[in-house]
């Protein structure tokens, strides 16, 4: 008698996969990413570029030496996204050696130290970006002017020449690359409103500035707007659920709103916060990591509620501009505390607590 | 927290039903099956049935190999309130008696009746209720039980025992959702019998007594909710409820959180929340029963998936092999690489490990998907926490700490996040990205929690026994102590009753004994005789040996002096030493007797000893007088 084929139940399977998902992510990345060439040049693109390259070969190394199925492995696309994401996080004309190291950090130690996909307690991205930011703040707070106001334009080979030498192909430094029409060098939306502060000016008045549209960053709005339409995206085809990202802005513009209208010369608006610096793109595409998030929906919408309030709290008074990364950081820590107490309530039991055993 | 009877009937009324958490959508595949009529099989030659076919025990077989049966001839007898009879599905000879091949997963062998069709397909005289509206509930109840009925929706839970109910029953809910994909049986049975079903229904109705009858259908079946609406249209407490299609909305728990917004307890039954539930192939086969008065001997099975040349549904007797079917729904073996057929559905049916495997009463369906259909899983991936498991999850578990869990073995935690709630509806890993096979490993963790409880349970027993043992043992101890402590107690009253006079005149002997003892060792370096002390330990064996009795031992104490004192000394003390030492040996319960006895009688023999010495001294003395 011929020998059946056994298998166990269910023996139907939907038939989107771990590579798809991660993929998904990467795709609806793209417009933000597209968004953010237009405004600010291609930097970005060289830096994703250097980041998939080095995070597939620190993968591919590290699956080899722990002898595992390196190819499988690798079309689980979870080290391209996490050097995507990784790479759309940092000051794009940066010198080539900082994603490089941060790829590998974020790849071989926080990832695979750890365990590898799943095992990970912090964000690979995130891990990885608070560390170059430590490590290299110069290189990291390098941010450029969007080109419309930018005095010295410059091309894909300006891009790739400046970050592999420090120069553009026509001699230019970074440094000059941040100046502005007006002479004077730039600053992020949210850097120029910090120092400002500082410097006694109210918010209305630092909004003045020449990078300023409104109370918009010129080219930060638009890119964030397109990184909004990627997440809706990933919400839309089930990729992630709404309640991290939802929770994480709702959270930040609740705290920013209650601020503003204690003292408007003092906080900026709630639309300040969640269009300027990488709000948007952390609350759809960091946060909800799912490897790193919390994994109840209860526990979800208070993740993603103490990393906005987190991001609102550094930015009025912490020391850093921007916060995305350290909120994530923060609240990745708080993960296994938030899952425990947050437990749904199983079907046919009274209580939301687990059963006393 | 739940919601009354009337709104619950208000609710039904305008079809606005609840939901349950979770759930998922695969694709339907219903209509490669439920185009075409109920067909029937041609009889075939021989039939296995298991004697086991529902969830209890087992009947007592009540055929010999050899004998001829006749269809609807019961082949087991009901003797347990948990055990329903088998029936032989058509006329014949009982072929043999023996372990076959059984309609589970591990297809490990079960008793089974295997029955040589003889082609005449004879029924039994069939005996139906003439009225079942003037025969009482018990009877009826009994009836059931006779003609084999166990839950046809995928359970096998006796329907006897559901009905023989004395709790207050508000709703009543006839389950004709049949969620899993690919299956079309009671949606071909509902077309095609409604009216039968609903005599059933009212059969059930009589027995229970409930408040409100809820006939629920998925509404991805239109006919079958169009015909049962139909054949209930003039019970006014009976509704018929579309219900919205959603795997598993078919799981009991799960529909009657839909129909009531009520969870049935962990612990519990539906019952607990005021309901009862029951198949639409229960209703039809206690109609059969009741009308009819025929035993359950067969059921529709869906042949589906597209190995099928012709998927079908067909009336196939219970203990057919499914090789038979997969003939009748002309099997091709071209679009399998490798043979799989699965009994049951996609989401939890399982594979068979043999084309004997027979149709069982929870047999549904026989699918035989091709390779490109459902293909085989990949390797499991590793988890990414996700959780698209814990959306997708009806009973609102965290599927992915269950996994965690059950894959480590830590079996505790598992079971503190609510294991054994898992219905197994296989939603989970329908979802899981990484493909894997959560259900299997909640399954094997299910099953090793079960084994340790059954270990623990013995060893809970031998510790008992232990501890039952180790009590009487420190009992005896404790009794054997006391009566030695009497006994030591009446010697020493006894001592001290001779008086204190005794005491002085051993003492006074043995004062002399000393004294003797130094003269004599002054004469013995004089003249020495060497043989002289060498009987001596004989001697003094022999005494401890106890067969001595005083006189002897005078006698020969009388040949040899001294020595023998200072050995009586000896013997004296050692026993006492031996007293405390034959105390802590006592644990040997066996030898403590004997030990006793040895004890009494060293005690006489010292006391012999010590007769003899004073009579010696005596001697000594006398001798010391005469010299």
């Amino acid at each position: 008698m011929t020998m059946l084929s056994l298998s166990s139940s269910p023996h139907h399977h939907n038939r989107r996969d771990t590579g798809q998902v991660m993929r998904l992510v990467c795709y609806a990345a793209i417009p933000g990413i597209l968004t953010n060439v237009w405004f600010f040049g291609f930097g970005i693109l060289v830096q994703a570029a250097l980041a998939i390259v080095t995070a597939v070969v620190t993968e591919g190394v590290i699956m080899e030496l722990r002898k595992k199925k390196t190819e499988r492995i690798l079309k689980d696309y979870s080290a391209v996204l996490a050097a995507l994401l990784l790479a759309i996080s940092i000051p794009p004309l940066a010198p080539w050696w900082v994603i490089v190291i941060g790829t590998f950090f974020a790849i071989a130690i926080v990832k695979q130290l750890y365990g590898g996909l799943g095992y990970n307690m912090f964000n690979p991205a995130m891990a990885a970006y608070v560390m170059l930011l430590i490590s290299f703040p110069v290189q990291m707070t390098s941010w450029l002017p969007p080109l419309s106001i930018a005095e010295q334009s410059h091309t894909l080979w300006d891009a790739v020449h400046t970050i592999f030498t420090g120069f553009t192909s026509t001699g230019f430094s970074v440094e000059q690359l941040k100046v502005g029409v007006d002479g004077a060098t730039m600053a992020t939306p949210l850097d120029a409103v910090k120092t400002a502060l500082l410097q006694g000016y109210t918010v209305t008045e630092a909004q003045e500035h020449i990078i300023f549209d409104g109370q918009y960053g010129k080219g930060w709005f638009w890119v964030a707007m397109a990184y909004l339409a990627g997440g809706l995206f990933l919400i839309k085809t089930k990729v992630i659920n709404w309640h991290i990202p939802g929770s994480m802005l709702a959270a930040a513009a609740l705290l920013s709103l209650v601020l503003f209208l204690l003292d408007g010369d003092q906080y900026a608006s709630p639309l300040f916060h969640i269009f300027n610096g990488s709000l948007v793109l952390g609350a759809f595409f960091i946060a909800t990591d799912p490897v790193s998030a919390s994994t109840t929906i209860r526990g979800r919408l208070i993740f993603g509620a103490a990393i906005g309030f987190w991001v609102i709290i550094i930015r009025n008074w912490g020391g850093y501009p921007d916060a995305i990364a350290f909120a994530v950081l923060i609240m990745n820590m708080a993960v296994p505390l938030i899952d425990y107490y947050t437990q749904p309530r199983t079907y046919g039991h009274k209580s939301k607590a687990r059963k006393s055993s | 927290m739940f919601a009354d009877y009337d709104e619950i009937i208000e609710r039904i009324s305008v079809n606005q039903l609840w939901d349950f958490p979770g759930g998922v959508h695969p694709p339907q595949q219903k209509a490669l099956s439920n185009q075409s009529n109920i067909e029937t099989l041609p009889l075939d030659k021989t039939f296995y049935v298991p004697i086991k076919q529902h969830i209890g025990v087992d009947g007592r077989i009540i055929v010999s190999e050899g004998d001829s049966v006749l269809k609807g001839q019961a082949l087991t007898a009901s003797e347990a309130p948990f055990s329903v009879p088998v029936h032989a599905p058509t006329s014949g000879i009982v072929k043999k008696v023996t372990e076959h091949v059984s309609a589970h997963p591990s297809g490990i062998p079960e008793l089974s009746i295997i029955i040589d069709a003889d082609g005449q397909d004879t029924w039994i005289p069939l005996k139906p209720v003439a009225d079942y509206a003037k025969t009482g509930k018990s009877e009826l109840i009994e009836r059931i039980c006779d003609a084999g009925i166990s839950g046809m929706g995928g359970a096998g839970f006796p329907t006897h025992i559901k009905s023989n109910n004395t709790k207050p029953l508000e709703f009543l809910i006839i389950n004709g959702i049949e969620c899993e994909p690919y299956i079309s049986s009671d949606d071909r049975l509902m077309r095609e019998h409604a009216w039968q079903i609903r005599q059933g229904i009212d059969i059930l109705v009589h027995i229970l007594q409930p408040r409100q009858v809820i006939i629920a259908v998925e509404d991805n079946k239109p006919e079958a909710l169009e015909t049962m609406s139909i054949a209930c249209q003039q019970k006014t407490n009976y509704q018929v409820v579309s219900v919205p299609t959603k795997y598993p909305a078919g799981g009991e728990k799960q529909l009657v959180q839909v129909l009531t917004s009520r969870e049935v307890p962990s612990d519990g039954l539906p019952i607990d929340v005021g309901c009862i539930m029951y198949n639409v192939g229960t209703c039809y086969a206690i109609a059969d029963a009741i009308v009819e008065g025929k035993p359950l001997i067969e059921r529709v099975v869906t042949l589906t998936g597209k190995s099928f040349k012709s998927p079908k549904n067909v009336w196939a007797r219970l203990g057919t092999p499914i090789q038979t079917l997969l003939k009748h729904g002309d099997y091709d073996d071209s679009t399998q690489s490798s043979p799989r057929f699965i009994m049951g559905g996609p989401m939890m049916g399982f594979t068979v490990t043999s084309l004997l495997t027979p149709i069982v009463k929870i047999s549904n369906c026989i699918l035989v998907p091709a390779d490109n259909e459902l293909p085989h899983p990949d390797d499991e991936r590793a988890c990414i926490r996700c959780s698209a498991c814990s959306d997708a999850c009806p009973a609102s578990l965290l599927p992915q700490q269950l996994f965690w869990y059950s894959k480590s073995k830590e079996l505790e935690k598992a079971e503190e996040y609510n294991l054994f709630d898992c219905i197994e509806c296989g939603a989970c890993a329908y979802v899981c990205p990484s493909e894997i096979p959560l259900v299997h490993y909640y399954r094997q963790a299910k099953a090793d929690i079960r084994n340790q409880r059954e270990e623990k349970e013995k060893s809970d027993k031998a510790k008992i026994r232990f501890e039952a043992r180790k009590a009487r043992l420190q009992k005896e101890k404790e009794e054997r102590e006391e009566k030695h402590r009497i006994a030591a107690e009446a010697r020493k009253a006894s001592l001290n009753k001779d008086g204190g006079a005794a005491k002085d005149k051993i003492a006074a002997a043995l004062a002399r004994a000393k004294a003797k003892k130094e003269a004599l060792a002054k004469k013995q370096t004089q003249n020495e005789a060497p043989g002289a002390t060498a009987p001596e330990s004989d001697k003094t064996e022999v005494v401890s040996k106890d067969e001595v009795s005083a006189e002897s031992a005078s006698s020969q104490t009388a040949v040899s002096t001294a020595n023998e004192t200072e050995q009586a000394e000896q013997v004296l003390s050692s026993t006492a030493n031996e007293s405390s030492d034959i105390t802590a040996e006592e644990d040997a319960e066996e030898s403590a007797k004997a030990t006793a006895a040895a004890k009494k009688k060293r005690v006489a023999a010292a006391v012999a000893k010590a007769k003899a010495k004073k009579l010696a001294a005596k001697q000594i003395k006398k001798e010391n007088n005469e010299s």
